[in-house]
């Protein structure tokens, strides 16, 4: 019997194409996806080097990143977003590439539409011009984001040259509180391992809390890999893989879904599988988490205080933390829950999901949004919306105060009209609290659907449980 | 993909750590259709204030680094979005090598297929050169040997640096990796047609 082996490694023996001299391997690719902002250059490339594209039809486009969200009908009025669109729409053309427009109802965020689509599915490789391409890692499909260079390999061969990784578990062990989420767990996860721990490693997230996440949490877990600085994150298919790719518009015909399915449940990690590190962490330590500086590890619980760098003893650091804490006006010891909010940004890759918004809805029922707060809610695809729609949480937000938009990234990265101004303070459900990330000096916070819409209601950072 | 030459410059001293690429190249800079024309853009929320003027504090706004090929950096330097308009702003300014104690893995990989050269060294390496930086010291970056070299009171410094041989070989002869993998395309049929047979829906699977 051949030794037991990770997830990651059965996805990466069976993709390698050969292996070269010098220790590199060509991989595979399955599946692309593809946007309007790190393409052209790449489909440039292709046509001065005069190469055709391999396989159109293991590739999908959409453009989401600078798309309006308002009053679609009247199209882009952005004139640089405006040519940046086109040119993906005539590229596609011109190579025979499915591309899913603005108006069409299937449009959205790259990496909601892939699994709703099934045009994810376990054991793929999948890329993409997008570093929350670990999004699709949920469904035990090895999935990494790429650059624009390398998004012109694979358009032209299908494969990528690549050295492997190691293999990283993070084990969350045991049950998580009620009112605690997928987004909470990420975030404690970058906590405590930081934004650079998973570097040179494919993350896979194990344990009870994981197994018990729906297939839209699990997404929201592998979606922050990278802020954990993995470029891959997976965890292994099972039942509820299965079942909700079932009858999906590019997922297998029925005659082909038994094969298929018994071929997902074979790449499972093996009983006894090594892995180069182990991180593991109790599921029932988590309470809601929010970030309080400009790097996604700048991590505290809800009912923490400010961090104070005089507490920090490594000087590098300590420095970083004084230049978060200013940038993000705050003063050190204020207990989170004082720290008033001006907007509320609900939907990214991250967080733009049915259930999200479920959640979201749930504390928003029935109450006001507090009148200094701007709250929008952007729904990650067409059908989510759609399905939003048909649930009437819609006119929940509605009524509630929340402003309901179309499907894109929006202010997840303010590519397009959406984003702060300076000095405004987000609850976002995004995955970036960067320096001028949703804004040239807007200071965001991280937290989970319900947390933003609690801190919509209540005005400043809120635990969501206490509503 | 240029030649990878040897480089002889000052070397621009950035002492931050987790430089994110939306702090390299903002976003408003990514809605262009070409890879040219983004130096005047790198860093550009330290670099100008928020009338578009200079702020003169600024490392790359002062007269001596005006012309560096080298980048001293922190740790998780690129950490971030995968965005190659990173690399690209970074080569349009004109820098060339990037020195840090870690990258973040997709940047690192951009910067190869760009002609960027990026090193990691051990902490107190690069905080020793970050003072040299500061000092405005001559630097030789020699890709070949693999070591960097500058001169401080008299006395020469050298300090090796390891690279993936791959990588070291793309950068030297400004390889193109997709004529390399084409030039193995049979494989790549191979491959398909065993795939095809073992997991088929991955072909029957229409996309309309």
């Amino acid at each position: 019997m051949s030794a037991p082996k990770t997830l990651y490694d059965k996805i990466w023996n069976d993709h390698l194409v050969s292996a070269n001299e010098d220790g590199t391997s060509i991989i595979y690719i399955d599946r692309h996806l593809v946007h309007e902002v790190t393409s052209p250059q790449a489909f440039e490339g292709l046509k001065i080097a005069k190469r055709s594209i391999r396989k159109p039809n293991f590739t999908l486009a959409t453009a989401d990143h600078n798309i309006p969200t308002t009053n679609r009908d009247e199209g882009i009025s952005d004139p640089e977003s405006k040519l940046q669109v086109d040119t993906l729409e005539e590229n596609c053309k011109e190579h025979g590439i499915t591309f899913l427009s603005m108006s069409d109802k299937r449009q959205g965020i790259v990496h909601i539409i892939g699994p709703e689509q099934g045009f994810t599915q376990p054991g793929m490789t999948i890329v993409c011009g997008d570093s929350h391409t670990s999004t699709h890692g949920a469904f035990g499909a090895l999935a990494w984001g790429i650059g624009t260079s390398e998004v012109e390999h694979v358009l032209a061969t299908q494969t990528l040259v690549q050295t492997k990784a190691k293999n990283m578990q993070i084990n969350i062990q045991g049950e998580l509180p009620l009112g605690v989420t997928a987004k909470d767990i990420v975030l404690k996860i970058i906590q405590t391992i930081g934004t650079a721990g998973g570097t040179g490693y494919v993350i896979e997230y194990t344990g009870d809390a994981i197994k018990s996440l729906t297939m839209e949490g699990r997404m929201t877990v592998c979606n922050m890999s990278i802020e954990a600085g993995a470029r891959a994150g997976l965890i292994s298919p099972d039942e509820k893989t299965i079942e909700y790719l079932k009858g999906r518009p590019f997922s297998p015909a029925e005659n082909e879904y038994q094969s298929a399915s018994d071929y997902w449940l074979s790449l499972a990690s093996d009983e006894g599988a090594a892995y180069d590190k182990t991180v593991n962490i109790d599921a029932s330590d988590i309470i809601p988490q929010v970030t309080w500086g400009t790097s996604p590890e700048d991590v505290v619980s809800i009912d923490g205080l400010v961090p104070n760098p005089e507490d920090e003893s490594d000087e590098t650091k300590k420095k970083s933390m004084i230049r978060a804490l200013e940038y993000m006006g705050l003063v050190p010891n204020t207990p989170l829950k004082e720290v008033k909010v001006d907007k509320v940004f609900i939907g990214s890759c991250t967080n733009g999901r049915i259930e999200d918004l479920r959640a979201a809805s749930k504390i928003a029922k029935d109450r006001k949004v507090a009148d200094h707060v701007n709250a929008i809610i952007v729904p990650g695809s067409g059908l989510v919306k759609q399905q939003a729609e048909e649930e009437g949480l819609d006119k929940i937000f509605i009524e509630s105060g929340f402003e309901w938009r179309e499907p894109g990234c929006s202010m997840c990265l303010a590519m397009n009209a959406d984003k702060l101004k300076p000095q405004e303070r987000c609850a976002s459900t995004s995955n970036r609290n960067f320096e001028g990330r949703q804004g040239r000096g807007g200071r965001t916070h991280l937290m989970s659907p319900a947390m933003a819409a609690a801190a919509a209601i209540n005005g400043k950072l809120s635990d969501s449980r206490e509503i | 993909m240029e030649k990878f030459k040897k480089i002889e410059s000052n070397a621009i001293p950035l002492p931050m750590v987790n430089v994110d690429t939306d702090m390299i190249i903002p976003k408003q800079f990514l809605k262009t259709i070409k890879r040219t024309g983004l130096g005047k853009n790198l860093f550009y929320e330290l670099r100008y204030d928020e009338k578009d003027a200079p702020i003169d504090s600024f490392v790359l706004n002062q007269d001596k680094y005006k012309d560096s090929q080298i980048l001293i950096t922190g740790k998780n330097f690129g950490c971030g979005s995968s965005r190659e308009h990173a690399p690209w702003s970074i080569l349009d300014y004109g820098i060339k090598c990037i020195i840090a104690s870690s990258f973040a893995d997709i940047f690192y990989n951009n910067c190869f297929k760009n002609g960027i050269l990026p090193i990691k060294l051990d902490e107190s390496e690069v905080a020793k050169l970050q003072k040299a930086a500061e000092n405005s010291l001559s630097f030789t970056i020699d890709l070949e040997n693999q070591k960097i070299s500058y001169f401080d009171k008299n006395i020469n410094h050298e300090v090796s640096f390891e690279l993936d041989k791959a990588k070291k070989t793309s950068l030297l002869e400004g390889l193109d990796d997709i004529g390399l993998t084409l030039a193995k395309v049979n494989h790549i049929s191979d491959f398909e047609n065993k795939q095809k047979s073992r997991t088929p829906w991955l072909y029957s699977q229409q996309i309309k």
